[in-house]
């Protein structure tokens, strides 16, 4: 028998029991967009995290103070308290030939006040070159000023929201606040540019790091934020950092360096197995949609008893009747997988307007891999359904009316 | 051509066996065109679902053009059964969903004839059994005579050298029915065996040669 009769054949008794294949290919398009949908949040999720990242800045390596140990450290225990980075830390990582610029921070929180309006707001500490290391671009004005970061100039920058609660639509450049119980000039303006991973640069007030410093009156740095020089650099000025650290530190080893690459690539990857379970969860429905054939597909054998017995009394093998059956299957499976495809295409269509900060596209592999959980189930459950048709007894099958 | 000795077909009913066939021995030529006749269960459409391969004896051995046949495998059997044997049934049996055509060209699909050769012997077929018109007609938009004439199409499209016919013409009325014998006994002239198995004496006496089954055993054996 050739292939395009059995698949004729086969379609030919799928249209003659309409609300059977209906319901099936309905099962089969449910579980594949199910599919479809979940892993494309999950893919979604993960591309917006990375995305969130990249916004951080480029070859960026993170200096935190106290080490983390995985091999016993009695340190702990003992509170012995991690020794504080400092700002000479700080500008001493400019030796490195893999840094291109660092970026102290200190992060507080304080009051900011004109004469007319105050709000508590977060104050950052930094120097003039956060801003080229954070990819932050400036709405008015400018950013703090280059020179010795020691200096504690009274200078802030304001995030675009604050400068909008605190002076309106009025001009801000120029004029003068107080931070705490100090007074600051505003020289620039930050443009707004949203949140990005859970830090919104909207709602800052910048101030340079020794002023920082006097606010809060500490030596110590909440951070050394590290621009490598290229990509390939990453890992050589992170090594750089221990090491020049590490001499500064009386050779202890007492500060964690981070290169973002490292944190994305763990976050890449809890974020991946999310989105499997996920289509795991999803395939389960899968599943369920193949034993919905099986069950339907063995109702079919017995309403055709005639039919099969027909087709073995003018020659048809166990074998063709075997196959006749799975064809049914895997045309009921495809038509199904198909229509769940563009059910589940759809569906992240919508999901991607509805929520556009989410990248919303399934990830290829768990179309295919969807396509063909459903192809497999479906054919593997009318496995049961095909033998006992191939096994019917043709003169029994014929004498029932 | 059909050589049956020794055959017995016990059937197992509960605890009991029940013998539908005992000690057949038979022999049938080629092209000969012979009934069967007998009260209900004497065993006679047992004996032609046997001669048509689609059950297996007991005991006993079955050669069909001089080959043994009853030890071929279910697969073996269905290819014999394809390429020699035709069968016609009271009830049609048609596949209500394919069209008249459809129905006669099924034996042809399932031997992988290639789909221009189907078309002009179906097309024949269509001619010679006076269906014209209806080709693409299912089933339960003809009516009885045309159905087991679609029926007796189909047996005949792979041009079998036996047909087995299980009481033809016990689902029509008396001119259908006629018509019917007419177009089998049209076969059987052109050198096709028929096996025709009835309880209508009228139809059996037609037969050139008249077997009469009582309880699982050939009982009369008459030659015209």
């Amino acid at each position: 028998m050739k292939l395009t009769d059995v698949l004729r054949f086969a379609s030919g008794s799928l249209a003659g029991a309409r609300a059977r294949t209906l319901l099936m290919v309905a099962a089969m398009a449910i579980g594949v967009a199910a599919v479809v949908v979940l892993t494309s949040l999950g893919e979604g999720a993960r591309l917006y995290v990375v995305g969130q990242f990249s916004s951080l800045g480029t070859n960026l390596v993170i200096v935190l103070p106290g080490r983390s140990e995985t091999t016993g450290n009695p340190g702990m225990l003992l509170g012995e308290t991690t020794r504080d980075l400092t700002l000479d830390d700080a500008l001493s990582l400019t030796r490195s030939r893999a840094i291109r610029r660092i970026a102290p921070l200190n992060v507080g929180s304080a009051l900011v006040s004109t004469h007319k309006r105050n709000r508590e707001t977060p104050v950052l500490g930094s120097t003039a070159d956060m801003l080229a290391i954070r990819h932050m671009s400036m709405g008015q004005g400018h950013f703090l000023p280059g020179g010795d970061p020691r200096q504690a100039t009274p200078v802030c920058v304001l995030g675009a929201k604050v400068k909008n609660e605190l002076f309106g639509t009025q001009q801000a450049v120029g004029e003068w606040l107080r931070i705490g119980d100090r007074r600051f000039r505003v020289i620039g303006v930050l443009a707004s540019q949203g949140q990005s991973m859970g830090f919104d640069s909207d709602e800052l007030v910048i101030v340079p790091v020794a002023s920082a410093q006097m606010l809060f009156n500490t030596s110590s740095l909440f951070r050394i934020l590290i621009e490598a020089r290229s990509r390939e650099d990453i890992l050589r000025a992170k090594q750089d950092a221990e090491d020049i650290l590490a001499k500064r530190h009386e050779g202890e080893r007492d500060v964690t360096v981070v290169t973002q690459d490292a944190i994305l690539a763990t976050f890449d990857r809890i974020l991946r197995a999310l989105t499997l379970a996920v289509g795991g969860i999803a395939a389960i429905s899968l599943a369920v949609a193949g034993i919905l054939i099986m069950n339907v597909m063995l109702i079919a054998v017995s309403q055709r008893t005639q039919e099969i017995g027909l087709l073995k009394a003018i020659g048809a093998a166990p074998g063709q009747i075997r196959v006749l059956f799975f064809a049914e299957a895997a045309v009921l499976s495809l038509v199904g997988a198909l229509a769940g495809l563009v059910l589940g295409f759809m569906g992240s269509f919508v999901i991607g307007s509805l929520y556009p900060l989410l990248p919303s596209t399934p990830p290829w592999w768990a179309v295919l891999a969807a396509f063909a959980t459903a192809l497999g189930t479906g054919v593997l459950f009318s496995v049961a359904p095909a033998r006992r048709a191939s096994r019917l007894d043709p003169v029994e099958s014929l004498a029932r009316h | 051509m059909i050589q049956l000795s020794g055959i017995q077909r016990v059937f197992q009913v509960g605890d009991q066996e029940v013998h539908a066939l005992r000690d057949i021995d038979l022999s049938i030529g080629a092209g000969e065109y012979l009934s069967l006749m007998g009260p209900s269960g004497s065993g006679k459409s047992t004996l032609l679902n046997l001669i048509g391969l689609l059950d297996r004896p007991s005991a006993g051995l079955y050669r069909l053009d001089e080959h043994d046949v009853t030890g071929l495998s279910d697969e073996e059997q269905a290819q014999v059964r394809r390429d020699k044997i035709g069968f016609v049934f009271q009830f049609f049996h048609l596949i209500p969903r394919l069209s008249a055509a459809a129905n006669i060209e099924l034996p042809l699909l399932l031997a992988g004839v290639p789909a221009e050769e189907r078309n002009s012997r179906v097309a024949r077929l269509i001619v010679d059994y006076g269906l014209t018109g209806r080709e693409t007609h299912r089933p339960d938009q003809l009516s009885g005579g045309q159905r087991q004439r679609v029926a007796i199409a189909r047996a005949t499209v792979m041009q079998p050298a036996v047909i087995l016919a299980d009481e033809p013409t016990g689902n029509l009325d008396r001119a259908t029915g006629q018509e019917v014998m007419s177009i089998l006994e049209g076969l059987a002239a052109k050198g096709v065996t028929l096996i025709l198995v009835t309880h209508d004496p009228e139809i059996g006496n037609r037969a050139r040669r008249k077997l009469r089954m009582v309880d699982g055993r050939i009982v009369a054996d008459q030659r015209a």
